[in-house]
């Protein structure tokens, strides 16, 4: 009640369906080709760095970052590069793809050793050359988040388990399956970035992932769990750093601005396990699930294999598809057509039938306030929407329209089924063009 | 491509909720009150409802169809207006003044001014206030004792000042003249706890409304107990000033919106020469949630904060 008459920031009851959550890793035989997309993060794409009939060994560069923020592209086969192609992206933009074939060896590039850290930079250095970007689901390239600014004032290291997406329960799987990893990844990234102390937020439906975390962590008592509560979206940058510390990250600003760097659990998991093994990012554990899954599963897949060949191996489809996503319902990308890859960043794959794919039809707003009692950033959709309609962008930057982060929450509980997330989206590109549509 | 996929933004999910499901809660918490109402005044009563009702849902159909627009009627919205209007009516009127009074609500503040979502103010409000007006004498003309033969009777309110405390029952249970929906002050709280419960309305409005009221009565020295369960008020505070259309937001507009009811309501029955008060209450309070959403936005995540800061500096 202590954000009562200043944000009711209620969230949204989303429905859980982690049927997944106890189905362990499973690990997807080779695919028949990997499809490495150059833009798999946020920032300048990589540029290719082979060419046709050129050899690859698992761990190979493919691509070569393209500047500060972005990141290098491995690959996760041994094999001969078939080509260089363009695939169409979820956003709809046009990338450029490296495709290979695997030749069944899957020999291991013979430059592949652990990394030497023994200060921070080596240790920035160790992450950037393994291809890490934000595995929650924004891509952003990690090397980049060990780098604020402001390292003196940070003191937190957030890790983000809270997994609030319906369905996925890959981050699940990593808090029971790679325990060991998380927590050589946090006291790696916390010795050099001299932190003294680590949240670990888990939403409150993953209870046997709570207690297990808690009983590896035993009488650590810089590293706490952090229990949330289950209202989507638990898991958004700016949400839980409110939740795990009270602190408010300014707009615009980024969370080291609060003192604190946040991490999914599967990227500081891969943080532990890289720094023991040497192996850049080139697998990722996905959870399969939908209606029309036959055997829904969670699989450690090849980055760059085809979704086709991922579907194929959780039994096919039941029925015809409706829509694939990547990613969860409320925040993931449609996918257009079953050719495309695997990227760093997903953490699912669900498809559903078209009965499943179907959305009411959209009726008028009836000002009921759900949207904005929902927002978890306190901001007044349906105001945004009408101000967009009406094309007055100095109302949207008064309402602050651009702090959207696009979670759903507002589409999801409005009544009347109003598209309003999308709306926003486009109300904020409105903005950056200085009032046209 | 053999098979085209659907291809649409995020998010791919919505609440079960819906339109038509929140206005069928709101027509289930108003049938006790039909109910007592029909006990308390006769089969006239639910008559009456069934007319208003059907008007309503009629005139928004006919409506439509006239002007080529989509007929919203399945959304419900228009029987809810219809019970709320039938429930402000007394037992007695004719059924053509009800028909009227459906024309004002829906053609006349509702459907003129856009539809469900645009309207100013409440339609069964402003439809009330048309007929109090228009149709003064048969609309405060209140029927007690089962039926339009008996005597018409004066409003609790309008003797307030000669009940006692062992009239409180008989306000709690409505057996007293009125218009239909407004007597029986406990099915209104049912219906109004039951819309709390099931998040249709949040609790805010009435009960600052009613806590002003209350402590308002107290100042003024009057018996804050009749004054709560008598007149329109119960039937305004969970029903008609909570109609999400013509309330604002955010809590903060919704704090600030139940207390400019409450002290609107006791000024008229106070100092107005009116008894009853809570319709241009909430009619005068409906004009000012415009102006009450735009001063009572939320706080947004990182935002207020930084403006504090520089004011700090």
């Amino acid at each position: 009640m202590g954000k009562f008459l200043k944000r009711s920031a209620q969230g949204a009851g989303v429905p859980h369906e982690k049927g997944t959550s106890n189905l362990a890793t499973v690990v997807m035989p080779l695919p028949s080709k990997i499809v490495l997309s150059m833009n798999q993060h946020i920032g300048a794409p990589a540029a290719p760095q082979v060419k046709k009939g050129d050899q690859v060994y698992v761990g190979s560069v493919v691509g070569k970052s393209g500047g500060f923020v972005s990141s290098d592209i491995h690959s996760g086969v041994s094999g001969k590069v078939d080509g260089i192609t363009t695939i169409v992206a979820p956003n709809g933009a046009v990338q450029t793809a490296v495709v290979i074939i695997p030749d069944g060896e899957q020999k291991v590039d013979p430059a592949i050793q652990p990394p030497v850290v023994t200060d921070l930079k080596s240790l920035q250095n160790a992450v950037r050359a393994s291809g890490l970007v934000g595995l929650g689901g924004a891509g952003f390239p990690t090397a980049v988040k060990l780098a604020p600014k402001n390292l003196d004032e940070v003191d937190t290291l957030l890790v983000n388990g809270a997994e609030c997406e319906p369905f996925i329960t890959s981050d699940n799987r990593c808090l029971l399956e790679d325990t060991k990893y998380i927590l050589s990844g946090i006291k790696t990234v916390m010795k050099y970035m001299d932190l003294k102390q680590c949240v670990i937020g888990i939403e409150g439906n993953k209870p046997e992932a709570i207690a297990h975390m808690q009983k590896a962590i035993g009488g650590d008592s810089s590293i706490t769990v952090k229990t949330l509560p289950c209202r989507y979206p638990q898991g958004a940058e700016k949400v839980l750093i409110e939740n795990c510390t009270g602190r408010e990250v300014p707009f615009p600003g980024l969370p080291s601005d609060v003192g604190v760097v946040v991490m999914n659990v599967t990227s500081i998991a891969f943080v532990g396990k890289y720094l023991e093994t040497g192996m850049p990012l080139v697998t990722k554990r996905l959870t399969v699930d939908g209606d029309i899954v036959k055997e829904p599963k969670n699989v450690e897949v090849i980055i760059g294999t085809p979704v086709q060949e991922l579907l194929d191996f959780c039994g096919g489809l039941t029925d015809e598809p409706g829509k694939v996503l990547y990613g969860g319902p409320m925040m993931g990308n449609c996918l257009a057509d079953l050719s495309q890859p695997i990227l760093k960043n997903n953490n699912a794959i669900l498809a559903f039938s078209k009965k499943w794919a179907h959305l009411p039809k959209e009726t008028n707003c009836i000002h009921c306030g759900r949207c904005t009692n929902a927002c978890p950033l306190g901001l007044s959709a349906k105001e945004i929407v009408q101000a967009y309609q009406d094309g007055n962008v100095e109302l949207l930057h008064e309402l602050n329209a651009d702090l959207c982060m696009s979670c759903g929450t507002c589409s999801f509980v409005c009544p009347a089924k109003r598209p309003l997330a999308p709306s926003i989206a486009l109300a904020k590109i409105m903005m950056k063009n200085g009032g046209k549509k | 491509m053999a098979n085209k996929l659907i291809v649409t933004a995020a998010p791919h999910i919505t609440d079960n909720d819906s339109t038509q499901k929140i206005m069928g809660r709101v027509c289930l918490a108003l049938v006790p009150t039909l109910v007592a109402s029909t006990i308390i005044f006769g089969l006239n009563s639910l008559i009456l409802t069934v007319v208003t009702v059907a008007a309503c849902v009629f005139f928004e159909w006919a409506w439509c169809k006239l002007r080529h627009k989509d007929i919203p009627i399945e959304d419900l919205s228009a029987v809810v207006t219809g019970m709320l209007l039938a429930f402000n009516m007394p037992a007695t009127l004719p059924p053509w003044m009800a028909i009227v009074g459906a024309f004002i609500a829906i053609v006349i503040v509702k459907q003129l001014f856009g539809g469900l979502g645009y309207n100013f103010a409440n339609p069964a409000i402003v439809a009330r206030i048309a007929m109090a007006v228009g149709f003064a004498s048969k609309m405060s003309s209140y029927p007690f004792g089962g039926g339009v033969d008996a005597l018409a009777s004066a409003t609790p309110l309008a003797v307030s000042s000669e009940l006692g405390a062992s009239n409180y029952v008989t306000l709690l249970l409505g057996n007293h003249g009125g218009v239909l929906g407004e007597t029986c002050a406990i099915t209104l709280i049912i219906g109004g706890i039951y819309l709390i419960i099931t998040k249709v309305i949040s609790p805010i409005i009435p009960v600052t409304y009613l806590a002003t009221v209350a402590v308002l009565s107290v100042l003024f020295g009057l018996d804050p107990i009749v004054q709560l369960l008598s007149g329109g008020l119960m039937l305004g505070a969970f029903f008609m000033a909570t109609d999400y259309v013509t309330s604002p937001t955010t809590d903060k507009g919704k704090l600030i919106f139940g207390l400019i009811l409450g002290l609107i309501t006791m000024m008229i029955r106070k100092f107005g020469t009116m008894n009853e008060g809570v319709s241009f209450a909430i009619l005068l309070g409906n004009l000012l949630v415009p102006y009450i959403d735009i001063n009572t936005r939320q706080d947004r995540l990182g935002i207020a904060k930084k403006k504090k800061e520089a004011a700090a500096k």
